[in-house]
């Protein structure tokens, strides 16, 4: 890997609550100007891994470290000035329901920036330029689709030219065009930018299609490998294999621990 | 000792809430001159929270004059008072009525709006983008709700008394026939600017202040799914009732011990 990483997440433990750890002594390094895919299952922690680096969330032990400086959540201001260098695309674009397409992506511009609001007009229509959604400036978010959202979200993230942009399950729920539209964006903002992509996702093909690096979570961020996606793809790991190719049942259960049919049906007693 | 331990745990949960509740509350007034830069956002809050529940006020305002004047009527002329209608219409809307009722209004229509509004932002992970974009929600969307709903209630209560006065006008003279001159007389002579009059905007006022700020905060702190939003709004109208009413009881006593 990269020896200079943008983010290093050493020996990080985090639960919501004491009673339930969400990520367990994760150790993980990711590379400056690549795109890096984080692949798993659902609640394996890869979206509370993204709000740790964004300094939502302070982990119970272990550091975060951004750009060389550990990521203290009780320090606001240096929060907000990390935050200011990162653009993050939610799951369902977290879109400004009330303003229009373009006073969303405004937005930070206008929040963030003292500048004049001609330039902003102009800023803004080259970012929608940039994902292809120019013409639907106007437009209220209520009458965009899923996928436009999405993109919308997208342009509204690198509106700042963050150095760091995170994606949250950037694929889900929309259908192959858009998440073939979506792959390629990420894929080309991150070259022409330079910045550093982190994707999470569960859709290994995509995530292979456009990633450099690809890290395998398993529950409580175990990381199960990490490498090239052709790597991973050549990998004989069962475990690998199994999230690789979709299989129902493997080293990963499909079954939710429970006990034995005959005792939940009352044949047999519990041992 | 179950019972005991289960207590202990209760106001433990309880004292943690109010405790959270006070640093929120301390946390929003920490943002609010950063609000107060932006006053066009104010602005717009003030015509959401304070514009679109003129009908609400002013119905209401109006029925409760009217039926307050009639019912005054039944009970004064017995004693050879009917002349005082407008007086006691009068002071029981600028003193009483007209700040509680508009507060109950206002956590009704105003409150629950708020609650659902920010509760949907943040299901919606609206408030979580803007925290991402270093953007303080707080200062970007409490805080000019919050000002906005501190500015409106006064306003709006002062609307309630006003067109309450009216309707008891309407009754009283229009309908019952009690000499106009003596309905609006008596009231200037009787009625004192700042005691009445101030002393129920500054109630108001107060009012603004709690209603406001339990729809918000009941919005932000509100789980993030759908039986979170709907419990929320509920909380939203029944804290902020119960709390106009106890309230209301505290600032009488103190505004008018003296007679």
């Amino acid at each position: 890997m990269n020896p200079d990483p943008l983010i290093e997440i050493d020996h990080v433990t985090f639960g919501y609550d004491s009673s339930r750890t969400i990520l367990q002594d994760v150790n993980l390094r990711f590379a400056r100007g690549k795109v890096t895919a984080i692949l798993g299952g659902s609640g394996c922690g890869k979206t509370t891994l993204l709000r740790l680096i964004g300094g939502v969330f302070a982990a119970s032990s272990g550091r975060v470290v951004f750009d060389g400086a550990v990521v203290d959540v009780r320090n606001q201001a240096q929060v907000y000035k990390l935050r200011r260098r990162l653009g993050m695309l939610f799951q369902f674009g977290a879109l400004f329901t009330d303003l229009t397409v373009f006073d969303n992506v405004a937005f930070p511009l206008r929040e963030m920036t003292d500048l004049p609001e001609p330039l902003i007009h102009d800023i803004v229509l080259m970012k929608l330029n940039a994902v292809g959604l120019r013409g639907a400036a106007q437009l209220r978010i209520a009458e965009v689709s899923g996928g436009m959202a999405r993109r919308i979200a997208l342009a509204r993230a690198i509106a700042l030219d963050p150095e760091l942009i995170m994606y949250d399950e950037p694929f889900a729920g929309l259908d192959l065009i858009s998440m073939g539209v979506a792959a390629k964006l990420i894929r080309s903002l991150n070259d022409i930018t330079g910045a550093t992509s982190l994707v999470v996702s569960h859709d290994v093909p995509q995530c292979m299609a456009i990633s450099d690096h690809v890290v395998l979570m398993a529950p409580l961020g175990r990381i199960v490998a990490q490498g090239t996606p052709a790597e991973l793809m050549a990998s004989t790991d069962p475990e690998v294999r199994q999230f690789v190719r979709g299989e129902p049942d493997g080293p990963v259960k499909f079954h939710y621990p429970a006990p034995s049919m005959a005792v939940d049906f009352g044949l047999t007693a519990a041992p | 000792m179950n019972w005991l331990q289960a207590l202990g745990a209760r106001t433990l949960a309880v004292m943690q809430g109010w405790g959270h509740a006070a640093l929120f509350f301390i946390g929003l007034m920490g943002v609010l001159p950063q609000s107060l830069r932006r006053f066009n956002l104010v602005i717009v809050q003030i015509y959401a929270i304070g514009n679109r529940s003129l009908v609400i006020i002013l119905a209401s305002g109006l029925a409760v004059g009217s039926v307050l004047a009639l019912q005054m009527y039944y009970a004064l002329v017995t004693y050879g008072a009917a002349e005082s209608v407008g007086l006691v219409v009068n002071l029981s809307l600028v003193r009483e009525l007209g700040p509680v009722v508009t507060a109950l209004l206002f956590a009704g229509r105003a409150g629950t709006s708020l609650t659902a509004e920010i509760g949907l932002m943040k299901a919606g992970e609206q408030l979580a983008a803007m925290e991402l974009m270093a953007i303080d929600p707080r200062a970007r969307v409490l805080a000019p709700r919050f000002i906005g709903g501190v500015v409106a209630m006064p306003l709006l209560a002062v609307l309630f008394s006003a067109v309450g006065i009216l309707g008891a006008w309407l009754v009283a003279v229009g309908l019952i026939g009690i000499d106009a001159g003596n309905f609006w007389s008596i009231q200037q002579n009787k009625v004192d600017i700042w005691r009445d009059v101030g002393n129920g905007v500054v109630k108001s006022a107060v009012f603004g202040v709690v209603c406001t700020f339990v729809a918000l905060y009941q919005g932000y702190e509100t789980q993030a799914t759908p039986e979170g939003v709907a419990y929320a709004t509920t909380r939203t109208v029944v804290v902020s009732s119960l709390a106009v009413l106890a309230l209301d009881f505290i600032l009488t006593a103190l505004m008018f011990s003296t007679p």
